[in-house]
């Protein structure tokens, strides 16, 4: 009797388990297609081949269950035909559009009481019930109606990314034709107005990272550029007649300059600690050699960082003004954070070709997201009584926005600049895939050499940048600001009038540097480093770059093959772990793949389609309702209408497999390291490096140990995606209220207690924040690991990277992997926003 | 004040209803609106049937708990939400009726409003946030720092005016609210809880600082609070809320001695009359026949100030007003009844 009440009380404990019986029981229906389905792509040839139909009628169906066998419909969703809008759409589809999207208006307007003002506060809905309405109309109705009465199909869910590649074409090739100036051949040509609109967009984006690069590290593009638009001839007319005059080319910032920069602003914004550091950063890219490219990197951030910033800002700000936008744009920002990068790639390829404009656009839709978030978040938290406060001094709305609402929101905006600029260095190695240049771009030619050591001081060198920028822009938002009214001009522009004395005698040293160019004292340094890489590669048996003599000037800038490298060091140890680890590693990488790997890998693609619904949405309906478990089987539909289900499943295998593995490894971690002070710190430390780390970084030594297999991408998965739930175990165990620990030391608990019974229940739904954090890392990382080789939707992704036709097929699947993190997100979200409102945390 | 005169801020029927189908359910209702019928219906009420007057240079003081709808007539009254019926007239104008630059004008001219958490722009020091709605009304920077000193001085924090508000006490802070909220010289003062966040101590002085300024600039004012000793010590009138309805307003001295519903009594009833009441709301009228003391006390006092000597006279004492005419008389058996006797008999007396 006691158990019928343990049950009976816990009614979601019942559900779950009909839920597991009826999966189960599922599972086990499978009958002659399981050996089809656990080996990849089996059915669908099979099905290719004649072998099995694809799908059977009703009478067959019901036949088949019972005799305990699933109909092949609901083992593989088949594809599926609809009716595609774009070959015709009759005026009646219409007419059932209009209807619908009207109908869904109205309602809401019939429902509202203050019907004046309907329209200033429901604009919003024309638009997304019209877009239901279209969507109802155009394509679900017929879709319906060819289903039920068979008539001739004309397209299948497959083919839509072939559709959007059309539509893509059809928009810059063909979409409203207009004359485009081509000033190379001086000519007209017939453009499309996006292509010339998108065009327009990227040759401005490229003129402002040449310009700002060409500050940083000199160089003559942007004059020829100038030149171009405002002298009679070609560019490169002029250039050639004004080769060598002093106007013809910009000079490169003395490195010194940017280092003293460095060291004033930092102590400008916190003090001699940030100062050192800033220095510091700058000194290390200079010895590494590494300081062109670094420039490179530097140049592109600088125009990718403040555009997102600002378009961040723009964004924010409207979607606080107004609940419309807010809603409209919510799941953008979603998707657009959950889309792998890749897949974002192809569209900006399609639209804005290749190069560092690109990278910059890229980067841009990446970073822009946090940004809206932080700035609507940061305006939402302003106290309402500053916001009447304003109102009452009569302010009009402006005035309200720029003088009251900003700057009251003013850190969580620039923590929202932090965050933008750690996002552009994290695209800083994604970009370079599509043109952009530096360190990134470095860091995969290293990559492509299997050149580790390289590799690694690359990485390092972005993770410099990274930190350096990072403290910097904390500091920024954390400093406060400071009256200086009362001070003299000299005392309170003192660090820019120091700048401006630094500047001035920095160039002339590094004038006066080259006039000394070959003269003892450089030839001296270069004797001397010179000497010391001899010597190194003596040590570790490596060839040395050749060096020009004399060519350096120290003062202005110390080129790429005079820096130092710790490569040999690097590729030794790696060397030496191959040589000494083979054999141990490759038992552990056997037994992992056999015995866990293989079987998990099957399990996951022996599941029926049904099955997987009745599972996911059946956890979603116990967690969040009937509405949780319509979006995630909505999800989830996605995914299995398009021929990568078996691809998703794949996906979902790697998945979960490193998210179980890392989130035991960092909740045990973070339990252990909370209970020291030094150790939180390490660990904090050790986290946010590898955070910040390039992972392209992960993938050589794992596939040097580990060769080309599942069990390398799973390692270098679960590297990178134990970051957040360490992270976020010290973080929850911490923020456990002292005064419950006091309660748990006045009770007389032991420490194990107090952990199992007091810090780890209110912890936990923080953890589970951490989870759905890792669950992104790991996405993010398993289509990353697309490069080592993997099976998966990623390598789908990497290969549409490079096929023209790519733009549909990349962003169909980007969206099956976002769909993937986004249930996932949704789960998690709405059950640690119930179980914090239980335990009166929220 | 006389009553000819046009009040300054006037309430007729203010209604303020929170809640999707507000304005439908007020007009089924038909003015007679029934809190929990509302709440039924998804709605709160926030303010309910307020009708009042406040003249030139009164002040009146809302009170009421947490929830009784006080903050949000205020706020109806400076439009800062918009009432959801009924007319709010200001100076004789319209304001619920006014669009969105008449009103900007109008608060920066007519009005000041001074907030229980402070609302000081962070990113502003103290001359500046007192100078902002000097500045925002597009006056020159030299003119509003000016004004802003002044301020500055009238509210006795010379010397911190560089401070930024993160580097100022409460109670510091909060006289930087009450410079801003004058800065523009408005003819009405809201305060909204403005000495609530403060220390007892703090609070104490805050108001004697508030009369101090009051008996110098003679604004009309509407204050709000939820403490009745701080409504009972500052008020010329104080109007008691409770659900959103003025359950009475009158002077201090009526409150205390006639409240008009059991709610209001409950307030009463924990009052020291003799901090409380004045001799004028007391004493008996003048009679002939009785020998009075030599001992005069003016009717404006406060019992409590002349209750011992009053007490120590065996004869009647003569109350006189401000021109030393005598105007009534009081027996210290009317005090010992005051302080320490029953509410009914007093009731009939006045």
């Amino acid at each position: 009797m006691n158990y019928l009440n343990y049950f009976t009380d816990r009614p979601k404990l019942i559900q779950f388990g009909i839920v597991l019986i009826v999966f189960f029981l599922l599972m086990s229906m499978t009958g002659e297609y399981h050996d089809l389905m656990v080996q990849r792509d089996f059915f669908v040839k099979a099905v290719e081949r004649g072998n099995i139909q694809d799908s059977v009628g009703f009478f067959e169906s019901i036949r088949m269950i019972f005799s305990w066998q699933l109909p092949p419909q609901l083992v593989r969703l088949p594809e599926i035909s609809f009716w595609n809008p774009s070959v015709g759409t009759s005026f009646l589809n219409w007419l059932i559009a209009v209807f619908v999207a009207t109908g869904l208006v109205f309602n809401n307007y019939t429902k509202t009481t203050d019907k004046n003002d309907w329209f200033v506060h429901n604009w919003g809905q024309i638009f997304t019930k019209g877009f239901i309405g279209i969507l109802a109309g155009t394509i679900l109705a017929p879709t319906l109606y060819n289903w039920f009465f068979g008539e001739i199909t004309t397209s299948t869910f497959w083919d839509v990314p072939g559709y959007v590649h059309q539509y893509g074409q059809y928009l810059m090739f063909d979409f409203w034709i207009v004359d485009h100036w081509n000033p190379r051949a001086r000519r007209y040509d017939e453009w499309g107005v996006v292509r010339v609109v998108t065009r327009t967009l990227a040759d401005s984006l490229q003129f402002i990272i040449t310009l700002i690069r060409e500050i940083l590290m000199g160089g003559f593009r942007t004059i020829v550029t100038l030149a171009d638009t405002f002298s009679s001839q070609t560019g490169w007319d002029w250039m050639g007649e004004n080769k060598g005059q002093w106007y013809a080319s910009i000079p490169a910032l003395p490195w010194t300059v940017l280092t003293a920069g460095a060291f004033i602003l930092g102590y400008k914004l916190e003090g001699l600690k940030l100062a050192a550091l800033a220095s510091l950063g700058c000194l290390y890219l200079l010895a590494f050699g590494q300081w062109e490219p670094a420039m490179e990197t530097l140049s592109f951030i600088l125009v990718a960082a403040p555009i997102s910033g600002i378009a961040g800002v723009i964004w924010g700000v409207l979607a606080f003004k107004s609940k419309a936008v807010e809603k409209a744009i919510t799941p953008i920002l979603n998707v657009a954070q959950t889309l792998p990068h890749f897949s974002y790639l192809v569209p900006v390829i399609v639209f804005f070709g290749l190069g560092d404009h690109a990278g910059a656009i890229a980067t841009i839709i990446f970073a822009t997201p946090p940004m809206v978030r932080l700035t609507l978040l940061g305006l939402k938290k302003v106290p309402p009584e500053v916001v009447e406060a304003g109102m009452m001094s009569g302010c009009k709305n402006y005035q309200l926005l720029f003088k009251v609402l900003i700057p009251t929101a003013r850190y969580d905006i620039l923590i929202g600049v932090n965050q933008v600029i750690m996002q552009c260095l994290a695209m800083a190695v994604i970009a370079s895939l599509i043109g952009a240049k530096g360190l990134g771009f470095n860091l995969l030619l290293a990559l492509n050499q299997l050149r580790i050591g390289q590799a690694l001081e690359l990485g390092i060198c972005i993770v410099v940048i990274a930190v350096v920028l990072d403290k910097l822009s904390l500091a920024w938002a954390n400093k406060q600001k400071d009256y200086f009214a009362d001070l003299s001009f000299v005392e309170r522009n003192k660090t820019g009038l120091l700048f401006v004395a630094i500047f001035f005698v920095a160039c002339l040293l590094a004038w006066a540097g080259t006039t000394l160019v070959g003269g003892t004292v450089f030839n001296f340094i270069d004797q001397m480093i010179n000497g010391m890489r001899s010597g190194l590669a003596g040590v570790f048996d490596i060839t040395l770059y050749p060096i020009k003599e004399g060519a350096s000037n120290y003062l202005w800038s110390v080129p790429h093959n005079m820096g130092i490298t710790t490569e040999p060091f690097w590729q030794g140890g790696v060397d030496w772990m191959v040589v000494n680890w083979a054999t141990d590693i490759k038992v552990f990488n056997n037994w992992l793949l056999i015995e866990v790997l293989m079987p998990m890998k099957g399990a996951f693609l022996a599941m029926p389609v049904i099955a997987t619904f009745v599972l996911f949405m059946g956890i979603a309906y116990i967690i969040g309702g009937v509405r949780s478990s319509l979006i995630i089987g909505g999800f989830l539909l996605f995914m299995a209408l398009t021929e990568w289900w078996e691809r998703a499943l794949i996906s979902m295998y790697m998945t979960t497999f490193a998210v179980i593995v890392s989130v035991i490894m960092g909740t045990i971690v973070g339990a252990i390291a909370v209970q020291n002070k030094r150790a939180t710190k390490v660990i904090l430390l050790i986290c946010d490096t590898f955070q910040v780390l390039p992972s392209f970084i992960y993938l050589i030594p794992v596939i040097m140990l580990f060769g080309i297999n599942d069990t390398a991408v799973l390692i270098a998965v679960m590297v990178y995606a134990v970051i957040p739930p360490t992270r976020y175990t010290i973080e929850g165990l911490r923020s456990v209220p002292e005064s419950l620990l006091d309660a748990g030391h006045m009770s007389g608990a032991t420490k194990l207690q107090r952990m199992i019974q007091i810090e780890f229940p209110l912890a936990f739904p923080h953890i589970m924040l951490g989870v759905n954090q890792c669950v992104a890392f790991a996405l993010f990382m398993v289509v990353i690991g697309a490069f080592i080789g993997t099976d998966d939707l990623g390598q789908l992704i990497l290969g549409a990277l490079s096929d023209k036709k790519g733009i549909g097929t990349g962003l169909m699947l980007g969206f099956c992997i976002a769909f993937i993190g986004l249930a996932v997100d949704n789960l998690i979200q709405v059950w640690s926003k119930k179980r914090k409102a239980e335990l009166g945390l929220a | 004040m006389s009553v000819q005169e046009q009040p300054v801020i006037k309430c007729d029927s203010v209604y303020k209803i929170f809640g999707e189908n507000a304005d439908k359910m007020l007009k089924l209702a038909g003015g007679n609106v029934d809190a929990q019928e509302f709440q039924n219906a998804g709605c709160v009420v926030g303010v309910n049937n307020a009708s009042f007057e406040v003249h030139k240079g009164e002040m009146l003081v809302v009170m009421g708990l947490s929830g009784s709808g006080k903050s949000t007539l205020l706020r109806c009254i400076s439009r800062l939400t918009d009432a959801t019926a009924g007319n709010i007239y200001i100076d004789g104008e319209d304001v619920t009726k006014m669009n969105d630059k008449e009103l900007i004008e109008l608060r920066r001219n007519k009005m000041g409003m001074v907030f229980q958490s402070f609302a000081l722009l962070p990113h502003k020091t103290v001359l500046e946030n007192i100078a902002f709605p000097l500045q925002v009304k597009g006056n020159t920077l030299k003119d509003s720092m000016n004004r802003a000193m002044d301020m500055v001085e009238l509210v006795g924090l010379t010397g911190r005016e560089n401070y930024f508000p993160r580097e100022l006490s409460g109670g510091q802070q909060q006289r930087v609210g009450i410079a801003r909220s004058l800065a523009v010289e408005p003819d009405i003062w809201f305060l909204d809880e403005p000495f609530s966040a403060l220390d007892p101590l703090i609070r104490k002085e805050m108001q004697d600082e508030f009369l101090r300024l009051q008996a110098v600039l003679n604004k009309t004012i509407l204050f709000v609070t939820h403490d009745f000793d701080e409504a009972i010590r500052l008020a010329d009138r104080v109007a008691i809320m409770k659900d959103g309805i003025i359950e009475q307003i009158d002077t201090p001295a009526n409150i205390v001695l006639n409240p008009a519903t059991d709610y209001v009594r409950k307030f009463t009833e924990e009052v020291p009359r003799e901090k409380v009441l004045k001799i004028i709301s007391v004493m008996d009228p003048v009679d002939g026949g009785i020998e009075l003391s030599d001992f005069k006390v003016s009717q404006d006092a406060i019992i409590e100030t002349v209750a011992e000597r009053v007490l120590s006279e065996e004869k009647a004492v003569a109350v006189v007003d401000a021109d030393d005419k005598v105007v009534g008389l009081l027996h210290r058996a009317k005090v010992i009844h005051v302080l320490f006797g029953e509410n009914a008999s007093l009731e009939s007396k006045s």
